[in-house]
């Protein structure tokens, strides 16, 4: 009796977790689930930029009735309507073919009188009063409704991704626990393997999916001409770009670990609650305390906030040149601490089918 | 050779495996064979190292098994699983090549096995879609895809038709040929003795025999007797050394106490009439079963 000749084992770590993470992202990929909620963000961040197009555009100048067009030099942004009487004035503006006129009127200090119809025209009456002269002391600051757009467009990419990717994850994990073919995958790769794999599956996904989002967001401001919004972004986003990736890394590993906890997809909500909120959290204060700079400052050095807080103050220019290096720094040491607490967590839960494992189990082994 | 060594399992005050140790020899069908929670699960499991023993050793050919060491091994889990979603070709490839087979042989294994075990109008349909009996013939195709050098099965028979039994039969029968040692569990008791060479018999965490088959079947193996003759066989209760177990008019059944008493019967049998059936009675693994682990 001879056994059959073995064939040669491909058995290198790198081809396991690259194998393991191929299947992850193929399994994604024909999903229709995650097919159509690709869509709709791509959809939504289209939608935003030619929505910001239309408002930015210069609106139409109103049409103003005068009868004497020379009470209106040196206003160029209405568009005159001569009328030869004041009574053709008021028909026209009862008709509302004028937002209002201008008649000269002795009686009054200016020289002249105002008609409406039901409301107060209050934009051409700032135009016709005096104003005092105005000096800005910090004219290049950022305006504190851009401040908040871009606080918003940090947060909700990196809470987007952390949303939709982490569930989908400690889902990925359940599902091989409850169809127990996680028995077969032990019995042939490592746990750290298969935990890599995954983790890096799903990262490379969600990295795919905001570079498209980035792409798609990127161009349509060049081809809206919002390209002056780009310019002050630039840096700031390459890097939102890095500590989104080490971000997302780390809440990936969390998820991962915590999702092994659990036997059921039903349950999965149970264990990855708390890492939920690691992810709601630090969206939730940077859209409320945006114009706060110490709750900004604190965020940005928080491994868990620092991904939206930091690139946040880069662009409203309030962090030394050395702050992200040092943020970036603490992040990543946090995430390698927390992969190994994940790595722990599934290790020691993967193999327990049944009840809930407890935190303590977990963690303890 | 697979050799399982002083297993020792504890969940906590409860002794599940008890100083298991057998062999499973390359070339031989191993049937294993023992009550629900008797232990072959947990064992099975810690051969394949899904479950930490607290004592004990497995090795295979004298070299103890590490992480990596069971990617040479095939094992059919008691909880079936295969990803529900993922095709069931796509997915023998998968597995084949996780356990480090190039992509060309995996697709070819995964094709033969397909094909062999019946499957390949349903190749390119998810898992899920499949009926209870074809999954079961895909979750064997995953244990076998990968050429293992070694197969662990936990009760392959189970949910089968009589027809995909036989075709799992063979198949497996096929592996051991070419010298895979092969051990399976198994409720169906008429299958373990018509397919195993050798048999281990598990009861409360502890083993009580291992061995041949054909060893043990002598082993329990008593003078009893079965005879059908022409005539009335009433007069066997007056033999000697002879007690009749059951008696229906020209019908016998009994135990003698030696080989001379077994002769006489049968001499006086052929002097009272016509012979039609004298046959020693060999008894079933059932039987066999029921008296070990009693």
């Amino acid at each position: 009796m001879t056994a059959p000749a073995p064939a040669p084992r491909l058995t290198g770590s790198a081809r396991l977790v690259a194998l393991v993470a191929q299947r992850e992202i193929m399994a994604r990929l024909r999903s229709k689930s995650f097919l159509i909620s690709s869509a709709i963000l791509l959809l939504v961040v289209l939608a935003g930029i030619v929505f910001g197009s239309i408002t930015a555009a210069t609106p139409e100048n109103p049409r103003i009735a005068a009868s004497d067009p020379s009470l209106l030099d040196g206003i160029d942004v209405v568009e005159v309507v001569p009328v030869g009487t004041v009574d053709e004035a008021e028909d026209l503006v009862r008709s509302g073919d004028v937002e209002a006129a201008v008649v000269p009127d002795d009686s009054t200090p200016l020289g002249l009188r105002v008609i409406a119809d039901s409301t107060e025209p209050r934009g051409l009456l700032l135009l016709l009063s005096e104003t005092p002269p105005l000096e800005l002391l910090d004219p290049d600051a950022v305006p504190g409704g851009l401040a908040y757009l871009v606080a918003f467009a940090f947060g909700i990419v990196f809470f987007a991704a952390g949303m939709s990717f982490g569930p989908t994850i400690a889902q990925s994990v359940v599902e091989e626990k409850s169809t127990r073919v996680i028995e077969i995958l032990l019995a042939a790769v490592p746990t750290r393997v298969l935990f890599t794999g995954k983790v890096l599956g799903t990262s490379v996904l969600a990295f795919a999916q905001i570079a498209l989002v980035s792409a798609m967001a990127i161009v349509g401001l060049t081809v809206t001409g919002q390209d002056a919004l780009l310019v002050s972004l630039g840096a700031p986003v390459v890097w939102f770009v890095a500590f989104f990736v080490l971000g997302f890394v780390l809440l990936a590993s969390l998820f991962a670990g915590t999702g092994a906890m659990v036997s059921r997809l039903e349950d999965v909500g149970a264990t990855t609650t708390p890492v939920m909120m690691l992810v709601m959290i630090p969206y939730f204060l940077v859209i409320f305390f945006n114009d706060n700079p110490l709750v900004v400052g604190i965020m940005s050095y928080v491994p868990f906030s620092a991904p939206i807080a930091m690139p946040l103050r880069l662009f409203l220019g309030s962090a030394q040149w050395w702050e992200p290096f040092a943020a970036l720094g603490i992040l990543a040491l946090t995430t390698v601490a927390l992969i190994a607490v994940g790595v722990r967590i599934y290790e020691n839960s993967l193999l327990r089918l049944g009840a809930r494992v407890s935190w303590r189990e977990a963690i303890r082994g | 050779m697979l050799e399982i060594r002083n297993l020792d399992k504890r969940y906590g005050a409860r002794q599940v495996l008890d100083d298991v140790s057998f062999d499973v020899h390359p070339g031989r069908m191993t049937g294993f064979v023992g009550g629900n929670g008797a232990g072959k699960t947990t064992t099975m499991r810690i051969i394949l190292g899904v479950l930490a023993a607290d004592g004990g050793t497995v090795t295979l050919d004298g070299v103890p098994l590490r992480d990596g060491g069971r990617r040479r091994f095939g094992y059919m889990p008691e909880e079936r699983g295969l990803y529900p979603k993922m095709r069931v070709l796509e997915q023998l490839v998968y597995l084949a090549r996780l356990h480090g087979l190039d992509t060309a042989t995996a697709t070819r294994n995964a094709r033969e096995l397909v094909e062999r075990l019946g499957l390949s109008e349903r190749a390119d349909e998810p898992v899920e879609k499949l009926s209870l009996g074809n999954q079961q013939r895909a979750q064997i195709a995953a244990a076998l895809v990968h050429d293992p050098e070694v197969l662990v099965l936990d009760e392959p028979f189970s949910g089968l038709d009589p027809i995909a039994v036989e075709t799992i039969v063979d198949v497996l029968a096929d592996r051991a040929a070419s010298g895979v040692p092969v051990l399976f569990s198994s409720h169906q008791l008429d299958i373990v003795e018509r397919l195993c060479d050798d048999l281990v018999i598990i009861a409360d965490g502890r083993i009580r025999v291992a061995g041949p088959r054909t060893a043990l079947r002598a082993q329990h193996t008593t003078l009893r007797y079965e005879l059908l003759t022409s005539a009335d066989t009433a007069w066997l209760r007056e033999q000697p050394g002879i007690d009749v177990v059951e008696f229906d008019g020209d019908y016998a059944l009994f135990d003698a106490a030696d080989e001379d008493a077994v002769q006489r019967v049968l001499r006086e049998a052929t002097a009272r009439g016509a012979v039609l059936s004298f046959a020693r009675q060999h008894p079933t693994l059932a039987q066999i079963f029921k008296e070990v682990v009693q």
